[in-house]
């Protein structure tokens, strides 16, 4: 590969001397993408084990003791929290984010690497202070991840002193941490590019990342103004968002506040919120789907204006969220159609996915299955999401477990089979090993099919018009003799698939130590990441000189070229053709670049 | 707009190094300003989020307008003067001036502690009058966005005292050159968010 | 390969489930009872258009997942993008949007456009429970502030505005509706939000403390229906149960009538507690002479033990009493002692004599019972505080907001009795218990006789606090 000698970038790298200084204070975006991966996944392992005894008390009601209704609440509010900013949020910028951008982007690190570092240990700060919660008398808040005032702050909701404090200070922080985070990707996208590596020549997954920070750092003021105002609602008693309010029969001291404001304020950054998981995950599959297809990613620059078009309307559809919430009840007109119309781009991503494997040479490597896997169950929860985007349908499904289903399977497995797509594919480069394909694989099976299993019925429930957020379902009279039974399979399921994330587990800890050496660039990838001169690549990434870009990061299966990837440092000079009679289609790129 | 016409490239056609020792697209001004522009975008609208809160809340029926006092036109005349010493720090920096940049710098930053100290007389003056955080709601805004202002305003006067302990010590006013070039924003910002605030609080 | 099959099989095996879900497992919607029609009509389109981009686009995927598969002699195309393909792709899409859209906002138009001369309804939500007023004669609801309320107006009714004085209030958790009539229910919350939820209806809306929110439907058919809440709103949010009774416009009326309106519950005469201390001699066979309670003893049939009475607000004896008396308590079932408790239950032949009764005994002196239950007192206070506390309060006093007797100074033999009895579903689950059903649900927060044990050990301890409060 060549690399044309250029003036270096003006990036402080500081260089680590021991081992705290490599490991622990390092302001390497290698080792500071692991550290918030670590973090994260840790940090979701305790809301999935939450999320399992929510499931034991409604497939097995009365069986096991393990909550009672008090902390089913709060199982039910930290999984949501826990999932949707401090696992998601964080896994997929602080993470991916930080390992990839100045890899794709052909930097040495980060534009300010000790604001990296900072961003890292002011989200481990945040994570503390919301795992504190468990800790203090009456434990965390039990109101639900939206927050909704009054009963954030009022007996009868489990946490109502400490516990929501401590969630709204924990909140305030992480975005701190995800401001400095973010303005970190912002400049260096668009700053520390390497020469010839035009916007346009990114991969997706930058893109991706890219826009998904930018959503990030409009939307999270809108939370941490809600989080001040609540604060100070809850502390000094302010009457921002409480109107006059009985508590247990004690008139208290507020009057006059909107609950509603609240309720905009939050879903104006939780509506991008979905988006800021979302697309990263739909450019880090994009990568994904194109690599192992050996075909470039079909229709890019529609991939490109769809994630900025979505990235746009994301901003005025909040109020989808709230069609019953006693809003004035002519915003619905607005919100639906502008959330329907967001359905049009988002289809073009999915028919440019499916497209791009139409006429592919496709490779079933592990990281495919998770992506293939993804476009089903995104197409599935995309289209229940019309259902409730479509406001009349909203009045009988919203707050059902149709509502559960459909965030779930869009916003829970959806992403989470990205991230393992993610997490198998770029395993290689961030450890040099592969890892076991068969373990991949079932990890696979498990994870999708059960998934389906769980939320399918799910749907059904919900539009039986079994509610949500229910520790028990009681009797009534409307609701089908078969519909405990069917929380128990679902329970069952939730097991299984809970227990088989282990596979992952013990996956990457035995191919750490046993995986077979894997090469620079095992899938034949274009872009920059997979050319670096080291695997894992070291402190600096490039060796002495920085990579020059000369292609984008989609050229595969060229015709007439001899290999069917071309990275994106190659000039066109170099580029191998041979005659079509030497053309030797099945030449293994993973152990020729040994 | 350059760079929407980018977003409409072939990238497949066109091969080869694109630019010069930059890529295209990449702003020519240090990576700090860009930075530093992105965070007054996302400054303003978290005040502008506050601000969209106070209107709605005004609507309620317990809203009782507030009379700010006299002194905030004092305190504004402080943070214009603040404003303008750091404007003529820049522009001498700028020119390759050395003189006089560190008095003007150290004043700026000093004229806009004194706007907070202003500040904070006003909230004890309003306590005094027995106007407290609660129970009116305009009240409740009015300590918030001042309070917010005034931190973020603390934010920058960390960064000036920083700048100011390196020309203290004895670093040349151009190597501090950016540093000055930031705050001088930054200042200008608050100011105008400043304005805006007052202007706002004291017509409602 | 494996991957393409798994794909054609989940699309084929999601049409089946569909059908099984929902035709032979029910779980569908439940019968339209209201006049809805078009919102149902917008899910069938709905899903028809899903269905059919769901099963296309699945199934081309998994045949280009087959197809393409990776094989000897086999390489990609290289086509970097189709525009036209693309766009005739997204026209598609956006038809399949307005398909959709139109009937959505069609429908919404006319949800949020309330017809003329419908009859107007309040619905009162606040932790746990609902209430209804009907606006009376004049046809126009009184004004009502949270300020107002209070154990004797808990709607919190303007007493000055003449249009409330012939509202008629239900604290009870059931309502009716005459069948065929437009309602308009306006919504009011007390505490937190709630969500009106009757799922045959198919509408439903969040009640906001300090705004009047709105909704209407036409009930269509007559029945019983559940009222569900579908916001959260606190610890007790899955038993805010109520029930709706759609019935012919006569016997409507009839109930109606027979319902007192506001004025009459202001103005209702006080309680006689003279004559009720005529009656309790009776009682205080087992209750003992001022309502202290015995004590269980070798030797003495349990028949013959009551639990203390004295310390009890008149509003939760007087409940008892008519549950006693109508079977909702010592019934089929019950044990021997409540058994006879409803047989007593029957000397108080009429609603004053339960009321003077009820007034009597809320006049005897509180002293705390004799204690005779021991337990872990530091894990009964974490279930009391974590579940308990929410409705009878940290300090075991009750409150008539949440319909919760006071717990502090009682028999604390009866809690553990009691506390059983729900868990087992012997008190609560009668059909006509308002609250009981809540207490055998949150009763579940004891695992067993010992964790009840813990709790009355330790609602004991509260007797002692709450004295020293009051000192």
């Amino acid at each position: 590969m060549a690399y044309v000698p250029l003036a270096d970038q003006e990036v402080e790298l500081h260089h680590p001397h021991s081992w705290v200084t490599k490991y622990v204070w390092s302001q390497d975006h290698k080792v500071i993408a692991i550290q918030y991966g670590g973090t994260a996944i840790a940090v979701g392992l305790v809301a999935l084990v939450l999320s399992l005894f929510m499931r034991m008390q409604l497939g097995f009601p009365e069986t096991f003791d393990l909550i009672d209704p008090n902390s089913y609440y709060q199982s039910v509010t930290m999984h949501g929290m826990i999932m949707v900013i401090y696992l998601l949020t964080a896994l997929f910028l602080g993470g991916f984010g930080n390992y990839l951008i100045p890899l794709m982007c052909g930097a040495r690190d980060m534009v300010f690497p000790f604001m990296n570092m900072l961003s890292y240990w002011v989200y481990l700060v945040s994570v503390i202070i919301l795992l504190a919660s468990f800790f203090v008398s009456g434990g965390p808040t039990g109101a639900g991840w939206t927050l909704y005032p009054p009963q954030t702050s009022m007996a009868g909701t489990p946490g109502h002193d400490m516990g929501i404090v401590l969630m709204l200070v924990s909140l305030a922080v992480f975005i701190v941490a995800f401001t400095m985070g973010g303005l970190n990707y912002v400049v260096t996208v668009l700053q520390y590019r390497c020469r010839g590596l035009t916007m346009m020549r990114l991969p997706l997954a930058v893109w991706g990342i890219f826009v998904a920070t930018v959503l990030g750092l409009f939307a999270f003021p809108a939370l941490l103004v809600a989080a001040i105002m609540m604060l100070f609602d809850t502390l000094i008693g302010t009457s921002f968002f409480m109107p006059a309010v009985i508590e247990s029969g004690t008139a208290l001291n507020y009057d006059g506040g909107s609950p509603i404001l609240f309720q905009h304020l939050f879903w104006f950054f939780g509506h991008p919120e979905v988006y800021i998981v979302a697309l990263p995950a739909f450019g880090l599959v994009s990568d994904v789907l194109s690599t192992h297809a050996r075909k470039n990613i079909f229709g890019y620059r529609m991939m490109v204006w769809a994630i900025i078009v979505i990235g746009l309307l994301s901003f005025i559809v909040w109020a989808h969220h709230m069609y019953v919430s006693g809003m004035h009840p002519y915003f619905g007109f607005f919100f639906a159609t502008t959330t329907l119309i967001i359905a049009v781009p988002t289809a073009l991503k999915v028919y440019n996915w499916v497209l791009t494997l139409w006429e592919g040479d496709i490779r079933m490597n592990a990281p495919m299955y998770f992506a293939i896997g993804f476009i089903f169950t995104f197409i599935h929860g995309g289209l229940t999401g019309l259902f409730l985007g479509n406001v009349v349908i909203d009045l009988p499904l919203s707050d059902t477990y149709f509502v559960v289903a459909h965030f779930h399977m869009v916003m829970g497995v959806s992403p989470i089979l990205v991230l393992f797509a993610a997490l198998y594919h770029w395993f290689p480069k961030m450890s040099g090993r592969m890892y076991h394909e068969g373990m991949a694989k079932l990890h696979f099976w498990c994870t999708f099919l059960g998934t389906y299993a769980i939320y399918l019925p799910m749907h059904y429930l919900g539009i039986h018009g079994v509610p949500r957020r229910y520790y028990a379902l009681g009797t009534t009279e409307f609701m089908a003799p078969a519909t405990q039974d069917a929380n128990t399979a679902i329970t069952i399921a939730a097991l299984f698939v809970g227990a088989s994330q282990l596979l992952y587990f013990i996956n990457m800890f035995w191919s750490l130590r046993y995986g077979e050496k894997s090469g620079p660039n095992p899938w034949g990838a274009n872009s920059l990441e997979w050319q670096t001169p080291d695997t894992p690549p070291i402190h600096g990434n490039w060796g002495d000189t920085l990579p020059t870009v000369y292609r984008w990061a989609y050229d595969y299966s060229v015709p007439g070229a001899h290999e069917d990837f071309i990275p994106q440092n190659t000039p066109e000079s170099e580029e191998p053709t041979v005659d079509e009679e030497h053309f030797d289609p099945d030449h293994d790129v993973s152990k020729a670049d040994l | 707009m350059k760079s929407l016409k980018h977003l409409a490239d072939k990238p497949w056609e066109r091969k080869g190094i694109i630019g010069g020792l930059k890529p295209e697209g990449v702003f020519d001004t240090a990576a700090e300003k860009v930075a530093l522009g992105f965070f007054l975008v996302v400054a303003t609208v978290l005040f502008s989020l506050f601000t969209i809160s106070y209107f709605i809340r005004m609507e309620l029926p317990d809203w009782r307008p507030l009379a700010e006092p006299a002194q905030l036109w004092l305190n504004t005349g402080l943070l214009v003067l603040s404003s303008a010493l750091f404007q003529l720090a820049r522009n001498k920096v700028k020119r390759g001036e050395a003189r006089n940049v560190l008095t003007l710098y150290l004043a700026g930053g000093i004229v806009a502690f004194l706007f907070i100290a202003g500040q904070l007389l006003v909230w004890g003056g309003l306590q005094e009058a027995g106007v407290y955080l609660t129970p009116n709601p305009a009240a409740s805004f009015y300590y918030l966005l001042t309070g917010v202002h005034a931190l973020h305003l603390l934010g920058g006067l960390w960064v000036w005292s920083k700048t100011s302990i390196r020309l203290l010590s004895g670093s040349e006013p151009k190597d501090v050159r950016l540093s000055i070039e930031l705050c001088t924003l930054y200042w200008h910002f608050l100011l105008v968010v400043w304005l805006a605030l007052f202007a706002i609080l004291s017509n409602t | 390969m494996s991957l393409a099959i798994a794909l054609f099989l989940l699309v084929i095996a999601t049409v089946v489930l569909h059908f099984v879900f929902a035709y032979y497992f029910d779980w569908w919607f439940t019968p339209l009872a209201a006049d809805w029609a078009g919102i149902d009509f917008t899910v069938i389109v709905t899903l028809w258009v899903t269905g059919f981009v769901f099963i296309a686009i699945n199934a081309f995927m998994a045949y280009c997942v087959w197809r393409f598969r990776h094989r000897p002699g086999h390489k990609a195309v290289y086509e970097p993008e189709n525009k036209k393909l693309e766009i005739n792709l997204s026209i598609f899409t956006t038809v399949g949007v307005v398909l959709m859209l139109a009937p959505g906002l069609f429908y919404w138009a006319v949800f949020v456009n309330v017809p003329e001369g419908a009859n107007d309804y309040e619905v009162l939500a606040q932790q746990w429970q609902w209430q209804y007023r009907y606006p009376g004669a004049d046809g126009i609801l009184g004004t009502a502030d949270t300020s107002l309320v209070s154990e004797s107006n808990p709607f919190g009714i303007n007493p000055e505005d003449p249009n409330g004085q012939d509202d008629v209030v239900v604290n009870d958790p059931q309502m009716r509706l005459p069948v065929d009539q437009d309602a308009h229910f306006l919504f009011r919350s007390n505490d937190v939000l709630h969500n009106f939820t009757v799922p045959q209806f198919r509408v439903k809306m969040d009640l906001v403390p300090g705004l009047i929110s709105y909704m209407w439907f036409t009930p269509t058919e007559v029945g019983t229906y559940d009222v569900l809440c579908e916001e959260l709103c606190g610890i007790g949010h899955f038993i805010m149960r109520g029930q709706v009774v759609v019935e012919t416009e006569e016997d409507f009326n009839a109930w109606l009538a027979a319902q007192p309106t506001f004025a009459e519950t202001q103005n209702m005469v006080a309680a006689n507690p003279a004559a009720g201390q005529a009656q309790y001699a009776i009682c205080a066979t087992c209750h003992g002479q001022q309502g202290e309670g015995l004590l269980p003893q070798e030797g003495v049939s349990p028949l013959n033990i009551g639990p203390k009475l004295a310390g009890q607000p008149a509003w939760y004896l007087e409940r008892q009493l008519q549950y006693f008396k109508n079977g909702v308590r010592g019934g089929e079932g019950d044990d021997d002692a409540s058994r006879g408790m409803a047989t007593m239950s029957l000397t108080l032949f009429d609603d004053d004599a339960v009321r003077n009764m009820a007034a009597y005994i809320a006049t005897l002196p509180d002293e705390p019972a004799e204690r005779t239950v021991t337990g872990d007192i530091a894990n009964g206070q974490d279930i009391y505080d974590r579940n308990c506390a929410a409705c009878h309060l940290d300090d075991g006093s009750g409150t008539w907001y949440t319909d919760a007797p006071p717990l502090a100074g009682q028999s604390d033999w009866y809690l553990v009795n009691q506390l059983s009895k729900f868990q087992s579903g012997i008190r609560g689950m009668h059909p006509e218990d308002d609250f009981g059903e809540q207490m055998v649900y949150m009763a579940t927060a004891m695992a067993d006789e010992e964790e009840i044990r813990d709790v009355a050990a330790y609602i004991n301890t509260l007797v002692s606090s709450r004295i020293e409060v009051g000192e």
